[in-house]
């Protein structure tokens, strides 16, 4: 009985060293499926892997000032880099490694206007078409501060109050309008164009003039090991970036 | 200090007692009565909610309340009813959520109640209602008590599935718990800390008050 225990401790105890070479990466919500196929070409080619922790850039961030052992940190803006900066968690302020952009995304039981400037919204909105409208909570999420700055630019802010839910981040906003559950939302225009999303919803890109620039930022954290750091230069090459402008985002 | 919440999470929590007050006093009763075909899967059912993760029940409720198919949909169609993203939906899950925590001691206590005196009561011609009434009710009441109380601080603090289906609405679907989230995203650990300082007195306040109570009539009964 003894014999078995030491087994399973020792066997429990070596394989989380094991998983030490595997570093933890904290990114984005609104980068899930772009990051996805990127971690599976640098897994092609170096055969290293790692792991992917996806949440709004805000709950990372404190997470990360917590303590959290994240070796690398992809966020939706250069906002929260910043942060981490000015507190010495990282070493430098990182880089822009693609421009985002928002969509507007519509469950295929709704019709969706064309325009990209929200111009049918105010009309689904007081004709009552529109339930439920999602964005991702703007306290903690970058597509969710650059949702609300669109909906005031186009003056539907006040108008939408009653219909605003909030996602905790971008890809669960997405994920109420696949569901059905909301009607419409603005979110990120990568996981508009993902396939699984692409299946229940359709969307329009959102003029990139009615909000502040989103960076998609990276920065490699003061614990960060050598497939961090392989990681992080992967991110930055021309595999990588093809996978990111397939899913709409642009160089920054 | 997020007053909206605060109210929002004490009001589910009693429209949710509301509910299992007499739906926890029907099954309970019944099944420490009772014996009948299905009765240990009706107990497993019933009990299920207790170790379920609150996500797996967020996840079945935005999938059979999606208004495009199904469930949903005919309740949509028929009652224009929707039931995520409101207050009604969040009621549902606590009601669902709470059922082993209003059951399981109300069963007990109702077990506990000797079978002689049931019976005696029958015996001198009283009608079901009125035995239930006076003789069991007053016998199983600290049992009733505090499976009220469990489950008042149990929504209160409810917040797995709240996340998951709430939206965030204020005034409609942004509890107490998920408020105090949103203040420590938003870096606001001010008011994360007061309020979370109010919920652990407001809770600690709410059970001791319960066991004051019950405790004095216990020394009232004897």
């Amino acid at each position: 009985m003894f014999k078995l225990y030491s087994f399973l401790l020792l066997f429990s105890v070596s394989s989380s060293l094991i998983a030490a070479d595997i570093p933890a990466i904290a990114a984005a919500s609104s980068m899930k499926f772009a990051l996805n196929d990127i971690v599976d070409a640098f897994h092609k080619e170096t055969g290293k892997t790692v792991r992917i922790s996806y949440s709004s850039s805000g709950n990372l961030t404190r997470q990360i000032q917590q303590g959290a052992p994240y070796q690398l940190f992809l966020s939706a803006n250069n906002q929260y880099i910043n942060q981490l900066y000015q507190r010495q968690l990282t070493e430098n302020k990182g880089i822009s490694f693609a421009l985002g952009r928002l969509a507007l995304l519509s469950n295929k039981s709704i019709p969706l206007d064309p325009s990209n400037q929200l111009d049918g919204l105010k009309a689904m909105l007081q004709q009552q078409e529109i339930h439920h409208f999602a964005i991702a909570n703007p306290t903690h999420a970058p597509y969710g501060i650059a949702a609300r700055e669109v909906l005031k630019n186009q003056g539907l802010w006040q108008l939408i109050q009653e219909h605003l839910v909030l996602g905790e981040n971008a890809a669960q906003a997405t994920q109420f309008v696949s569901s059905g559950a909301a009607e419409m939302a603005l979110v990120s225009y990568s996981l508009a164009l993902a396939p699984a999303i692409q299946k229940t919803t359709h969307s329009v890109l959102i003029s990139s003039a009615l909000h502040k620039p989103l960076n998609q930022a990276a920065v490699l954290l003061k614990n960060a090991g050598d497939t961090a750091k392989l990681f992080f230069r992967f991110l930055q090459q021309d595999e990588s970036r093809q996978i990111l402008s397939h899913y709409g985002y642009s160089k920054p | 200090m997020d007053w909206l919440a605060l109210t929002l999470s004490i009001k589910l929590s009693l429209v949710t007692l509301l509910f299992l007050l007499p739906i926890g006093i029907v099954f309970g009763r019944y099944l420490a009565y009772k014996q009948f075909f299905g009765k240990s899967l009706l107990q497993t059912l019933l009990t299920l909610p207790l170790v379920l993760p609150p996500t797996v029940l967020g996840y079945y409720m935005l999938v059979a309340f999606s208004p495009n198919q199904g469930l949903g949909l005919w309740l949509a169609n028929t009652f224009g009813a929707r039931l995520v993203f409101n207050f009604e939906g969040l009621v549902l899950a606590s009601i669902i959520f709470n059922l082993p925590f209003a059951i399981q001691p109300m069963q007990r206590a109702f077990a506990a109640i000797p079978r002689e005196i049931r019976e005696a009561a029958a015996c001198c011609g009283m009608s079901p209602g009125r035995i239930l009434w006076k003789i069991e009710l007053p016998l199983a009441w600290q049992g009733i008590v505090s499976a009220m109380v469990m489950c008042f601080a149990h929504t209160l603090g409810e917040f797995g599935i709240v996340l998951m289906v709430g939206g965030n609405i204020p005034a409609e679907t942004q509890t107490i718990a998920i408020s105090i989230y949103d203040r420590v995203q938003a870096f606001d650990d001010q008011a994360a800390s007061i309020m979370s300082l109010s919920l652990l007195l407001f809770s600690m306040l709410t059970i001791s008050l319960t066991y004051w109570l019950t405790e004095r009539s216990e020394t009232k009964h004897v």
